[in-house]
């Protein structure tokens, strides 16, 4: 793989904060575009936008076709069974209130148990607190061990054969961890459970199987896959997606509208009210053509040679200073390195590699269950991708240690 | 700017910062915590006998050099003033008071301590609890 011509894609990497080349480590949070990406996003503006679904005119049946020809490169993406089983939306947080609130008003009406994890995004949790709220359903979460692996051994209690759903990320966005999604579903669906999985942070770096992962809905974002923000996908198996009611009502997702009633339309249109993101779909479409052509094993090797550089100057030049959070890299460890700086608030981390060119996260990453937790108010976070580099991992390097001489005593 | 930022001022606040801990009884508590990072600071104050003016300043919590610092450096500035002085402090005496330049984000982090005064002097009296803090 050579990164040095990816980078050549990516118009963003000539830019420079306070006259450093601008080493961008927060790809976990949202993955710069590549020039073709945002070519699509003009091509479709350019010559073919119209609304979809709704002209008998050409430029709006080249629309309509483009649309859908993202949906199926979306299918092909995911390994589903059919195109229909993919629903456009924003993003994986607008993904997964779809799912939590159409269950709300289907199998947990009366409430329920929900099984999640401790190491889950906010948006993997606030939809389900939402239901608690709403229909009462008994939330439970799975907890972590000090490495931030899932414990399993208390997953049959959380159950306790009668859960509902069961819905968790299958990679960690603050440990990296890469969760046995297939486990998990299996014992699920021995107990009658759903399965949702939130793939936000396992899409951009690897083709998903939602059959393999024995998964009854999936959600993912477009954004941190090199595709635009504000188009994301869910898909969901037929025969749930035709069970679920409507997430938000409007043009496009009806069947027929009277004075006294409304049918609805079949999945995946009854989910898309409204005119949706057909440049951000088409992108999409054209996002994950690049990625197949960069190579997924490629990459992934990449980016654990990278991860692997950074464990290795943590632990060599750092003298215990620097806490690493998530399993070792002997484990299945994705694309992200959270750590603490002894002594030294994660803000004042970032703002003083901000300096440096060098954009990293740092608070809390959304997952403040996780924070608590681990018994940290906030932590840093470099995630990479397939355009990093070893001399940028070096230069986060050379910027902590000079954190480090700026809050020595 | 982060060099500014962290002058050695500042990071003497931090590394040692001044009035930190609790009160206990105080007169006033108040606490402020920002999201965002996680940062939380609580500051308690005791009146003297006359209960108009402040005789002890304590803060307590956890967060980044910047609202430490600002923190410790509003302590200072509050014992023996005459509790109408202290109603009088604004926000922009607290910048001017930490004295770096702040992006935007990192203007609430200075400011996090003084929100938490005013808490305590202006909301609810010191609570009945402070090891909830």
């Amino acid at each position: 793989m050579d990164v040095e011509r990816i980078r050549r894609d990516f118009p963003i990497f000539n830019r420079k904060f306070h006259g450093h080349p601008l080493a961008y480590l927060d790809s976990a949070a949202s993955s710069q575009k590549p020039t073709v990406v945002i070519e699509a996003e003009r091509e479709f503006y350019e010559q073919r936008n119209a609304n979809v679904h709704r002209g008998v005119y050409g430029l709006s049946e080249e629309a309509t076709d483009a649309y859908e020809k993202a949906r199926e490169r979306v299918a092909r993406f995911l390994h589903a069974r059919d195109p229909q089983e993919i629903v456009f939306v924003r993003g994986t947080t607008e993904a997964l209130n779809v799912v939590a609130s159409g269950l709300g008003q289907t199998r947990l009406r009366e409430g329920g148990r929900v099984v999640t994890t401790v190491m889950e995004h906010h948006s993997n949790i606030v939809p389900w607190h939402m239901l608690r709220e709403r229909a009462g359903i008994d939330l439970r979460f799975i907890d972590i061990d000090d490495d931030g692996r899932l414990r399993l051994d208390g997953y049959d209690d959380a159950l306790d054969g009668s859960a509902k759903v069961v819905t968790l990320s299958h990679v960690s966005n603050v440990l990296g961890t890469v969760n046995p999604v297939r486990e998990v579903a299996d014992r699920a669906h021995d107990s009658g459970a759903l399965v949702v999985v939130d793939a936000a942070q396992s899409a951009p770096h690897r083709p998903l199987d939602v059959e393999a992962l024995g998964a009854d809905f999936v959600a993912f974002s477009g954004h941190k896959t090199l595709a635009p923000m504000g188009i994301g996908v869910l898909w969901g198996r037929a025969e749930l997606l035709r069970e679920l009611p409507p997430y938000m009502g409007g043009g496009e997702m009806i069947r027929s509208v009277h004075t006294d009633r409304v049918d609805y339309a079949d999945p995946p249109a009854r989910f898309e009210a409204g005119t949706p993101n057909v440049a951000g779909a088409c992108a999409l479409s054209v996002a994950l053509d690049y990625l197949e052509r960069v190579g997924w094993d490629d990459m992934a090797a990449h980016e654990h040679q990278l991860l692997e550089r950074a464990f290795r100057l943590a632990a060599e030049r750092f003298d215990g200073t620097i806490r690493i959070y998530g399993p070792p890299l002997s484990e299945p460890h994705d694309a992200v390195l959270s750590f603490s700086v002894q002594g030294v608030h994660p803000h004042d981390v970032a703002t003083i590699l901000d300096r440096e060119g060098l954009a990293i996260r740092s608070g809390h990453h959304c997952a403040q269950p996780l924070m608590n937790r681990l018994n940290v108010p906030a932590l840093n976070r470099a995630s990479v991708y397939l355009y990093n580099t070893a001399e940028e991992i070096d230069r986060l390097f050379g910027a902590l240690e000079k954190v480090n001489k700026v809050f020595a005593a | 700017m982060a060099y500014d930022m962290y002058q050695e001022r500042i990071l003497q606040h931090y590394r040692t910062p001044k009035n930190f801990g609790k009160l206990d009884h105080p007169d006033f508590s108040g606490e402020e915590s920002n999201p965002l990072c996680g940062d939380r600071i609580r500051f308690e104050l005791k009146l003297d006998p006359s209960k108009s003016t402040v005789a002890e300043v304590r803060f307590s919590g956890e967060g980044c050099a910047i609202s430490m610092a600002s923190a410790s450096m509003l302590t200072q500035k509050l014992a023996g003033q005459p509790l109408a002085a202290v109603e009088k402090i604004s926000r922009d005496d607290v910048l001017q008071l930490v004295a770096i330049p702040l992006s935007p984000v990192r203007v609430k982090c200075a400011l996090t301590g003084f929100t938490a005064l005013g808490r305590a002097i202006h909301g609810a009296p010191a609570s009945a609890d402070p090891a909830q803090a």
